[in-house]
């Protein structure tokens, strides 16, 4: 079925009875041509893009648990291109353009709402690095306006402007940034997949890969064993434990990241906005809730739960940055795990095993990355070669010395 | 988390600094044939395991003593703290 406001309209007239459900529950299949691990964003998006733009029909995704269960449902949903590098910055802009196009193209409303991502300054050398980025951006045709203080207290009056210490001097905003609805994207890549022939089977854990002579010939999973030519994994946080089952180390340390959502208030926030002087980032939701968050809580862990330490931190980056936020009460608290790489960038590669393929290193920014990173898994995929716009994210760039760190920070996962 | 220092008794975890897995020790010679390869292994590749984990953790706002810290990825229980010099002796280095 066709979402519309025709078929709202006719379904309110016929009591909701006639909606039926969004994807199917097939049962696995004894062999694909291709099985994508893991039913996140990524992997989810990637069987979309297979099939619709390189019409390979016998696709599966295969989810230990619920699809949008994972990251993808439990971040706090910006999106940007605001990066600096060239690895980087023409393959985020590819996914906003994706972004700007995506509801049309998968008929499901994903509430992709352009506000604005602004990025405080609050120092001269700092307002040096935005211009510099912001001119990085530019260049890569990306939208990107700086503001001096009166331009931010224009857009968010109730900021601490005067604080001694920090002061707002001014930002970095890209317009064409903003948020959107986490699991609508889950559920809309679902959808399209699905009703384009691919297979999503939910509750079906990889517990190994069967590799023979090296290549790999399918996976084992709960449900049994599933033969397929190209296996794609895309676990995001579970990268290192899912690969170690195929013998491999990978340049990624697994880390927990909280986010926080408050009671729902009246609009305030206009788009998203982080502090430049703390780690905090805060937008607001149509349902009026502050979504906020801060760093990773800093060593390994799986738990998909952080500690207290880092909770202490973010509220005080946002009573430094907007005092007021001390009226309003927590409602809910998380934690995910994610996939931090050592420089801090994704890595969509073929690896050395025949028939096998990665996509992880996302760190904590691969909500936004979504549609790209799944059009360039599927070309990868379909083709064998990289997509123009992810030729960098290759695993051996670690080898070679040509690392994409946009943050300067070396092999230190839990600073990037 | 609270980490129970060998030689202070428990401390809280926010008086430390992570750095990671505890292999770190094990600096490559880099006169090696192979350093290269070896380098490349020591600075970017990790076990990351989900369950027990061996690693490093740095006293700074205490006694600055470098900790070799067993701690369960998935529950986040600490089973074991040793200091890292004892760790690297029993290896036979000489510091
Ligand atoms: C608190 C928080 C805030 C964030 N905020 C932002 C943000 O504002 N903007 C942004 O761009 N990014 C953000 N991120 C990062 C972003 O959410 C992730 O980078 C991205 O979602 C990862 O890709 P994914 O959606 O495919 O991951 P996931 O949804 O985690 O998908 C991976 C899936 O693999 C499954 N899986 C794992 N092991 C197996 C197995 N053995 N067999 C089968 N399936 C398996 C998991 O169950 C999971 O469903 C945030 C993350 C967190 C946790």
């Amino acid at each position: 079925m066709r979402y519309s406001g025709f078929q709202v309209l006719k379904q309110a007239l016929s009591g909701h009875k006639g909606w039926g459900r969004a994807w199917r529950d097939p049962e696995p299949q004894s062999q694909y041509d291709i099985v994508i691990v893991g039913g996140g964003g990524h992997g989810l998006a990637t069987a979309y893009y297979l099939a619709r733009s390189f019409a390979k029909a016998r696709v599966a995704v295969i989810e230990k648990g619920w699809i949008g269960g994972g990251n993808v449902g439990r971040n706090t949903t910006i999106i940007r291109s605001n990066y600096l590098l060239d690895g980087n910055e023409p393959f985020y802009e590819y996914s906003m353009k994706l972004w700007e196009g995506l509801e049309q193209d998968f008929n499901f409303n994903a509430m992709v709402s352009q506000r604005g991502v602004l990025n405080l300054c609050h120092t001269d050398a700092q307002r040096d690095a935005f211009r510099r980025r912001a001119n990085g951006m530019r260049l890569n045709g990306v939208d990107a306006e700086l503001l001096d203080a009166e331009g931010v207290r224009k857009m968010a009056p109730f900021l601490n402007f005067d604080s001694a210490r920090f002061p707002i001097k001014g930002g970095l905003l890209q317009p064409r940034g903003g948020t959107v609805r986490h699991d609508a994207v889950a559920w809309g890549y679902a959808r399209g997949a699905d009703s384009r022939g691919v297979d999503i089977i939910q509750n079906c854990e990889v517990v190994g890969f069967r590799i023979e002579n090296g290549i790999c010939l399918g996976v084992e999973t709960t449900r049994g064993y599933i033969a397929a030519a190209k296996v794609g994994v895309a676990v995001a946080g579970s990268s290192g434990a899912v690969m170690a089952k195929a013998g491999m180390r990978l340049p990624i340390e697994s880390h927990v990241l909280q986010a926080f959502v408050s009671e729902g208030l009246k609009p305030i926030i206009p788009g998203v906005i982080t502090y430049g002087a703390g780690h905090f980032y805060v937008s607001q939701s149509d349902k009026g809730g502050l979504v906020f968050g801060g760093d990773i809580d800093g060593y390994n862990s799986y738990a998909q739960r952080g500690n207290l330490p880092v909770v202490e931190d973010v509220c005080e980056g946002g009573m430094s940055l907007m005092p007021m936020i001390g009226r309003a009460k927590l409602l809910r608290m998380w934690g995910g795990i994610m996939d931090m790489s050592m420089d801090g960038s994704p890595i969509i590669d073929k690896t050395d095993i025949g028939g096998l393929y990665f996509n992880g290193g996302w760190c904590y920014g691969g909500f936004k990355a979504t549609p790209a990173s799944g059009m360039c898994f599927a070309h990868l995929l379909a083709t064998d070669t990289p997509h123009p716009t992810a030729t960098a994210y290759r695993f051996d760039r670690f080898r070679k010395g040509l690392m994409i760190d946009e943050k300067g920070m070396g092999a230190q996962p839990n600073l990037h | 988390m609270i980490i129970n220092h060998p030689l202070l008794g428990p401390r809280d975890s926010q008086e430390f600094t992570y750095l990671g897995d505890a292999s770190l020790i094990e600096r490559p010679d880099w006169q090696a044939a192979d350093a290269v390869d070896q380098f490349y292994d020591y600075l970017y590749l990790r076990d990351n395991p989900a369950g027990l984990h061996r690693e490093l953790w740095y006293h700074e706002q205490g006694d600055r003593s470098w900790l070799v810290v067993t701690r369960n990825t998935l529950t986040h229980d600490i089973t074991s703290v040793e200091l890292a010099r004892d760790v690297a002796k029993a290896k036979g280095r000489s510091t």
